[in-house]
């Protein structure tokens, strides 16, 4: 056995057999139940709350509003953790959105809690809602994003050599509003003992939520635990910690009750974060041979009226070609939604569906197949920072990708392509997703028995965590994997990073890896039987670039009388660096290419222009796919190394392969129907009347 | 037992008023049903047979059979992953047929009929081939939605055997995996339905 070896999920069993212990399935002793009282209203302010109806009826313990919740720590100095909604649960009147969190029921049990919060009676003096982007003209051109990349930047002259370009368009393209919808929508069980907080909680990042709750009720670290074995997907609406974690832990204070605050699939589409909107202007010049002279690309996105996420999407546009006049730009306009935050891939998912859609529309200027226009515009090394890359395998995704999906027999002509009846479209892009490395710990135990057991305060949203980082303890300690287990989602365990920015393979197993080779050394001087180490970014990923590639093909049948779209294989070819486990990594590819499916295709959240309320807040109204819209979607999967990204060389691939795949649908419908569809989600409507 | 007296106008109201919606439209918050808040149903006894054992509790007539499998019988493999019967995460199987526990009342017409959830469904040496198909195809990625999918699937195939790929995907087209292991899911409901399941 060795590292990459498809072994199944370590978690699998115990998954399949339902005994995998989530946020909402504890039951400790004298639970109690919440449920949220949200607003009506998308702008205002509460001007009275009447909470007697629902104290009155038998069994309701306290309902939490801003006329009593108890006050929590400063806004500022979160001590290594982050929210989702800056700004703190019941802590004024003020309504910001539609479904913010005014009061929290508590009671005996959740169907009583569930009626008395709609006994809850509030006033509101309602202001002016303006959930659209082109309604708000508080406007902001955001610096960077949380410091990693800059969200404004140009090199070169871009104004001139779009005027020198033989070939130069400029489209607009837009990206809906989207929910993450994990399965297990967002909750936390609280409970007390004495002054130590346990909090069994739905989150991507233990240490992160428990440093929250440490900084707001005023506790050392030490005294607070957030227990987390496994979280129903997350895919960043679980990154930072939202309203409900903070009230269910102020509520079983309140009480002095164990309490359980489960959210219901509706309040998840408040406040537990979306991906903003996005309205992007993508200018392109070229030469004759297809080769890029300039590059512009603004998107104007939005964030919450408290908000600081924005949708970056320009963030890949500077890296992904060789050009050497790039300008990049954001503007941000406050709404009144919750506030957005990272879903897969903030930024590249959108940003790379507009630049790769323009890219597709460039090749047809030019006359050229939209893979050899990729290929002219390789970039070799980033032309952003000038620095090598750390490893690139693209053209090998290219090639390899193409052969598999037979791209060589394209017509390119649109509508030229048929089979029984359907016109069938063709289409390409290129993916790409940064390689993420953030300081994390672990630690290795010898037990006496001799298996091994790796410890960290990481968490397994579904990603295949407790499989890799028991194969690559394995791996360093040279033993067979069955002897070694996992432990993680504890932040009583060495502290590691936030499960976000596809980052644990290369931070957390890249701890594991080097604790592991520190016992092995001690055992074989027969030193202690536990070693633990810190790993961080070091001097080697500074000198380098360090991204993942990829490239998607798509196959769509468009019923010319109906519009219906259907895509009807993929194939996608992606270089992430090391494979820790064929098995798992093609599921994370799988299960981005679906994501891409349904933003391209289904997924838009709504909002009530008049009134600024949400008009799709159930999985009826937003729509995911299911089972009969995904084909068969074929993984090739480079399998390189990176020689210059940590011990083990593997750059993390949660995330990739949304990428570029919305651009291959719309591409692809282009080539199917001659209609050039430039907003997400292209539906029956987008093309019923063009076809 | 004696099946609770309970009128139509009385599931009406209740459905309405909470239990089934869970919270609700959050809007409808209050239409201000304070004075008939005091004049509940109380609890009542119902009996269910669940993985085979007879369980007999009290309970509040609104409340669903999911809530009652997982917050009153602590059978928390069953997931509630909307409460409106949009996801498939609360599959069980009722009287051999799936259905959703989220959208029948635990005190309803099913009384009597046995109930399966997940934490039945594997065998004397530990599980069941479906389970283990999921585990061999990677059919799951974080779990949420798998115990619903897994006894959807089980209806699925007593249901007649597929007939092909397509088949399988439009007959599990009721449960969402947001993960996107659909491959896997059809994979492995399709090594199971050659050889027939119980």
């Amino acid at each position: 056995m060795s590292l990459g070896d498809p072994i199944p999920r370590r978690d699998g069993p115990l998954k399949v057999a339902g005994r995998a212990t989530y946020a909402a399935d504890q039951h400790p002793q004298g639970i109690a139940y919440a449920a949220p009282v949200l607003s009506t209203i998308a702008s205002g302010e509460v001007l009275s709350i009447d909470t007697r109806p629902a104290m009155q009826r038998a069994g309701v313990l306290t309902v939490l509003t801003p006329d009593n919740m108890p006050a929590l720590g400063q806004l500022t100095d979160l001590k290594g953790g982050t929210l989702g909604e800056p700004r703190l649960p019941l802590s004024d009147r003020l309504v910001e959105y539609d479904g913010q969190l005014v009061g929290l029921v508590v009671a005996e049990s959740l169907e009583l809690a569930n009626e008395a919060a709609a006994l809850v009676q509030i006033v509101y003096a309602p202001g002016t809602p303006r959930s659209e982007i082109e309604r708000s003209s508080d406007r902001f051109r955001p610096k960077d994003f949380y410091g990693i990349a800059e969200l404004q930047t140009q090199r070169g002259d871009v104004d001139e050599a779009l005027s020198a370009s033989p070939f130069r368009l400029q489209h607009s393209y837009e990206t809906s509003v989207e929910h993450h919808n994990p399965m297990e929508p967002h909750a936390t069980t609280a409970l007390w003992e004495g002054d130590r907080l346990i909090v069994y909680d739905s989150t991507q990042g233990v240490i992160s939520t428990r440093n929250v709750l440490a900084h707001f009720f005023g506790l050392p670290a030490g005294n607070v635990r957030v227990i987390c074995p496994y979280v129903g997907g997350g895919f960043g609406s679980k990154g930072y910690v939202w309203p409900r974690t903070i009230l269910a832990a102020a509520a079983a204070k309140a009480t002095g009750r164990p309490v359980k605050l489960a959210l219901s699939r509706q309040a998840t589409f408040s406040n537990n974060g979306h991906r903003g909107r996005t309205i992007q202007t993508v200018s392109l010049g070229a030469d004759q041979l297809g080769r890029l002279i300039a590059i512009r690309h603004h998107t104007l996105t939005q964030t919450s009226l408290a908000g600081v996420h924005v949708e970056p999407s320009g963030i890949a546009t500077g890296m992904l070609y060789a050009c050497d006049n790039v300008a990049v730009s954001h503007e941000v306009a406050r709404v009144t939604t919750g506030s957005p935050t990272a879903m897969r891939a903030p930024g590249e998912a959108s940003g790379v569906y507009a630049l790769e859609c323009a890219m597709d529309e460039l090749a047809e200027a030019i006359g050229m197949d939209p893979l050899e226009l990729r290929r002219r515009n390789h970039a070799v090394s980033d032309p952003e920072t000038g620095k090598p890359f750390s490893s690139k395998h693209l053209l090998a995704c290219y090639e390899r990708g193409a052969q598999a999906f037979g791209w060589s027999r394209r017509d390119p002509r649109p509508r030229s392509m048929t089979a029984n009846g359907m016109l069938i479209g063709w289409g390409m892009a290129s993916a790409t997703y940064p390689a993420n490395m953030r300081p994390s710990s672990a630690r290795v135990e010898a037990e006496p028995d001799g298996r091994f057991v790796v410890t960290a305060a990481t968490q397994d949203l579904g990603t295949g965590a407790y499989t890799i980082l028991a194969q690559i303890a394995a791996a360093a300690l040279g033993v067979p994997v069955e002897k070694v287990r996992c432990e993680l989602g504890d932040s009583a365990l060495p502290e590691a990073t936030l499960s976000g920015g596809s980052s644990t393979s290369a931070s957390v197993g890249s701890a594991v890896h080097e604790a592991a080779l520190k016992l092995r050394t001690q055992l074989s001087a027969g030193g202690a039987p536990m070693a633990e180490a810190h790993h961080e970014p070091g001097e080697l990923e500074k000198q380098y670039s360090a991204h993942s590639f990829g490239a998607h093909f798509v196959e769509v049948a468009v019923d010319p009388e109906l519009a219906v779209i259907r895509v009807r294989r993929v194939v996608s070819a992606m270089d992430v660096g090391r494979i820790l486990n064929h098995r798992t990594a093609q599921s994370q590819i799988r299960g981005g290419v679906v994501w891409g499916i349904g933003m391209a295709l289904m997924e838009r959240t709504g909002f009530d222009p008049a009134t600024g309320r949400l008009v799709t807040r159930n999985l009826a109204d937003y729509l995911v796919p299911v089972n009969p819209d995904v084909p068969e979607i074929q993984v090739i999967l480079i399998d390189e190394p990176d020689p210059h990204f940590g011990p083990i060389g593997a750059r993390g691939m949660g995330e990739i392969g949304i990428t570029g795949l919305p651009a291959v649908i719309a591409n692809a419908v282009w080539h199917a129907t001659g209609v050039r569809v430039r907003r997400l989600p292209i539906v029956i409507e987008s093309i019923l009347h063009q076809l | 037992m004696t099946p609770p007296d309970l009128s139509r106008r009385d599931l009406i109201y209740l459905t309405a008023s909470g239990g089934l919606l869970g919270l609700g439209a959050p809007g409808s918050n209050a239409e201000a049903e304070s004075q008939q808040a005091q004049a509940r149903p109380e609890k009542r006894s119902v009996e269910l047979t669940v993985n085979g054992e007879r369980r007999e509790f009290q309970i509040a007539p609104s409340v669903t059979l999911l809530d009652a499998l997982r917050e009153h019988l602590e059978l928390t493999g069953t997931k509630k992953g909307c409460d409106h019967g949009q996801c498939g995460s609360c599959t069980v199987l009722v009287g051999g047929r799936r259905v959703l526990a989220c959208l029948i009342l635990a005190i309803s017409e099913h009384q009597g009929e046995p109930i399966e959830t997940i934490e039945g469904l594997a065998r004397d040496d530990g599980v069941h081939p479906l389970q283990a198909a999921f585990v061999a195809h990677d059919a799951l990625q974080c779990g949420y939605c798998t115990p619903g999918q897994i006894m959807s699937a089980i209806g699925l195939l007593r249901e007649g055997r597929p007939a092909d790929d397509d088949a399988i995907r439009e007959g599990m087209a009721g449960n969402i995996c947001r993960c996107g292991a659909y491959e896997g899911i059809v994979a492995a409901i399709r090594s199971i339905s050659a050889g027939g399941v119980e």
